[in-house]
């Protein structure tokens, strides 16, 4: 009897302090894969700027030192435990999170992943970066927009069966009529190899005396593109683009190399998942169809699996390039 | 034409110039004297690592370690220039010269001192070597803008129409033929991979020449991973990725036996050159990229299959010789 009385009066309050606590701040956890990595600072900077914006929000940028699925478990139990309101989480593992955060929402608290998704079971919605219809015409569009007469471009892939790769191609192929004049004259593959890519690099300009392009939706293959095209000295008549990290990409976009290429901005990805979240604590319900507010980003509407995209990749040149390159 | 068929080499070089007719029916670019010489110097580091490689095979041993050993030193490279942009380039390849040496020393120690198969010592050293990138490293990658001009301009530098990277290569050629054919270190590792038993009555301690053997392998993957680096401009843990398989295929395709003391610097050569053309070929004549993996390990068979064919017959023949001598 004396500990059912305790239970209850435990209950009560512990009911009575979630209930303050909701009135006042708001606790959104950004769960992230490991401490110390530039990617994910970043996405902390777009989150901070997202609880300022709204006000009545604290944001809690947290992760284990390194990038393990039970660092990231011991993580959410102790979030649990401090009983915040949403943890939004970027994950080590699909699966094994999936426990932890299910008693995450046992417990009334909002989950959703970004960047790396979790199990449909363990989250209330996913938010992916961008899309693959977005990032197959960003590609596109980054060659076409420094070659207002059209001409040649060709693409350099990862390896010939890598999903990513052959979906944001197709996805390219697709909206190609709207791009006047670009004509795609080859597909290769440098298999994420440096080497293999810089060797594609060098047959694509000796079989294609015109090319105007190189588009590599790879971080290997762009690179290695670049300084073949710097060592053939075809700097200003082949421009590479692509999907490359800042960091890796500095050195030729200064060279000249490469004008402009794009990935994904780790702050407004931060953000935006700071801001759903926020929705979701306000009330807002993750459902197939349902549209989730992201501040200044827009909305994100979920398809019948319960993920959305952000929005198109973000472009990075000469201007913002060197800023970026600090952060990842 | 039987004469000609029967030397090893003469026979990869009508090879090499098929191939190359061959694609310059589909391409004809590729035959201009420039875009060979190109070919020549993309295939430079792939013979210097052959080089290494073959003395290593030669001896009844392997090195499955040389890909990792050059993405280390690699990395080590890019890593002393990064933090120290000042330090002369030389110096710097001096270094990871040493460090490959040392590198491949703990093979050979551990192949000389322990008996432990080669196979499994150089495929653990592998991993270890991978993961000790990813320790150095954090896995983040050293980019082009991080290395100095030097840094990247060396392999580069044009001397007499041709990039010191293929002088490099050259010169690791002429010092290779020298170190086979005219030191004591050269024969015993004929020696001791074509009779290991014969090897030691004469005197030859088996376990340092292999140990020299790979320390030898070592410092040639220590200075290829300087000139990968810089050529590529970017370190990173996975670079040269399954690359010791080119470098024992181009030992296989070169005549070198598996079996050890049968090979020459020239059939080691030629098996880089020859994998060097086609993989320099295959992006310029247009064709799947599946068909080019199989194309690939065609090549490499038919070439087992040759070598096979070519050791049974070097067999009778130094038998007949050796009768001959006692009779």
């Amino acid at each position: 009897m004396k500990i059912l009385k305790t239970l209850l009066v435990t209950a009560a309050v512990s009911v009575a302090m979630m209930a303050t606590a909701q009135a006042e701040t708001k606790k959104i956890a950004l769960v992230v894969k490991a401490l110390g990595i530039g990617f994910f600072e970043a996405a902390n900077k777009g989150a901070q700027e997202a609880a300022k914006e709204l006000g009545d929000v604290e944001v809690i940028y947290t992760g284990p030192t390194t990038t393990t699925a039970e660092g990231q478990i011991e993580v959410i139990n102790s979030l649990i435990a401090q009983k915040v309101d949403a943890i939004a989480v970027s994950a080590n593992d699909t699966n094994a999170l999936v426990p932890a955060l299910k008693k995450a929402m046992d417990r009334g608290i909002k989950v959703i992943s970004w960047d790396s998704g979790v199990a449909p079971e363990g989250r209330s919605m996913h938010l992916n970066p961008s899309s693959n219809p977005l990032i197959g015409n960003m590609i596109i569009k980054l060659a076409a927009d420094n070659l207002p007469d059209g001409g040649d471009v060709a693409v350099l892939s990862a390896t010939a069966t890598s999903t990513n790769q052959n979906v944001w191609i197709e996805e390219m192929t697709k909206v190609l009529p709207n791009y006047k004049g670009i004509n795609v004259v080859a597909t290769v593959y440098g298999d994420d190899l440096a080497d293999k890519s810089y060797r594609e690099t060098q047959g694509l300009i000796q079989s294609h005396p015109n090319l105007k392009a190189i588009i590599a939706p790879t971080s290997v293959g762009i690179v290695a593109a670049a300084q073949a095209v710097t060592d053939a000295g075809k700097v200003g008549q082949i421009n590479v683009t692509g999907l490359g990290l800042p960091s890796e990409m500095a050195g030729h976009v200064k060279s000249g190399a490469s004008k402009s290429f794009a990935i994904w901005n780790p702050i407004d990805l931060g953000y935006s998942a700071t801001m759903i979240a926020y929705d979701l604590i306000g009330g807002a319900e993750a459902k197939p169809g349902a549209e989730l507010k992201m501040g200044r980003m827009g909305t994100v509407k979920l398809d019948d699996k319960n993920e959305g995209a952000m929005a198109d990749p973000f472009i990075y040149d000469a201007k913002n390039v060197e800023e970026f390159a600090k952060i990842f | 034409m039987k004469l000609l068929l029967k030397n090893r080499e003469m026979l990869l070089v009508v090879a090499i110039v098929a191939l190359v007719a061959l694609i310059a029916l589909r391409f004809p670019p590729f035959v201009t004297p420039g875009n060979l010489a190109n070919v020549y110097n993309d295939t430079s580091i792939l013979i210097i690592l052959a080089l290494g490689q073959m003395a290593v095979i030669l001896t009844r041993c392997i090195d499955l370690s040389m890909a990792a050993n050059l993405a280390l030193s690699g990395m080590v490279a890019a890593m002393i220039n990064a933090a120290m942009p000042g330090l002369p380039i030389p110096l710097v390849i001096l270094i990871v010269m040493a460090l490959g040496a040392v590198l491949g020393s703990i093979n050979g120690l551990l192949v000389w001192k322990l008996d432990i198969p080669p196979i499994v010592v150089t495929l653990g050293t592998l991993t270890i070597y991978r993961g000790l990138i990813f320790l150095l490293s954090g896995g983040a990658w050293i980019n082009a803008h991080q290395m100095s001009d030097a840094f990247k301009a060396l392999p580069r530098t044009a001397v007499l129409g041709f990039p010191l990277l293929s002088w490099l290569s050259l010169v690791i050629i002429g010092i290779m033929v020298v170190v086979m054919r005219r030191t004591p270190l050269g024969r015993a590792f004929f020696a001791v991979g074509g009779n290991p038993h014969a090897a030691v009555y004469t005197g030859i301690d088996v376990g340092r020449t292999r140990f020299f053997a790979y320390c030898l392998s070592g410092t040639l993957a220590g200075l290829a991973g300087y000139l990968w680096v810089s050529r590529y401009a970017v370190a990173y843990v996975d670079i040269a990725a399954g690359f010791e398989l080119d470098i024992i295929a181009a030992c296989v395709i070169g005549g070198i036996s598996i079996a050890g003391g049968i090979g020459s610097v020239g059939g080691a050569v030629l098996g880089a050159l020859f994998l060097g053309v086609i993989k320099n070929a295959l992006p310029v004549i247009n064709i799947s990229p599946f068909a080019q993996m199989a194309i690939s390990g065609t090549v490499i068979i038919i070439a087992v299959a040759v070598n096979a064919r070519a050791e049974k017959r070097k067999g009778r023949v130094i038998l007949r010789k050796a009768e001959a001598a006692h009779g």
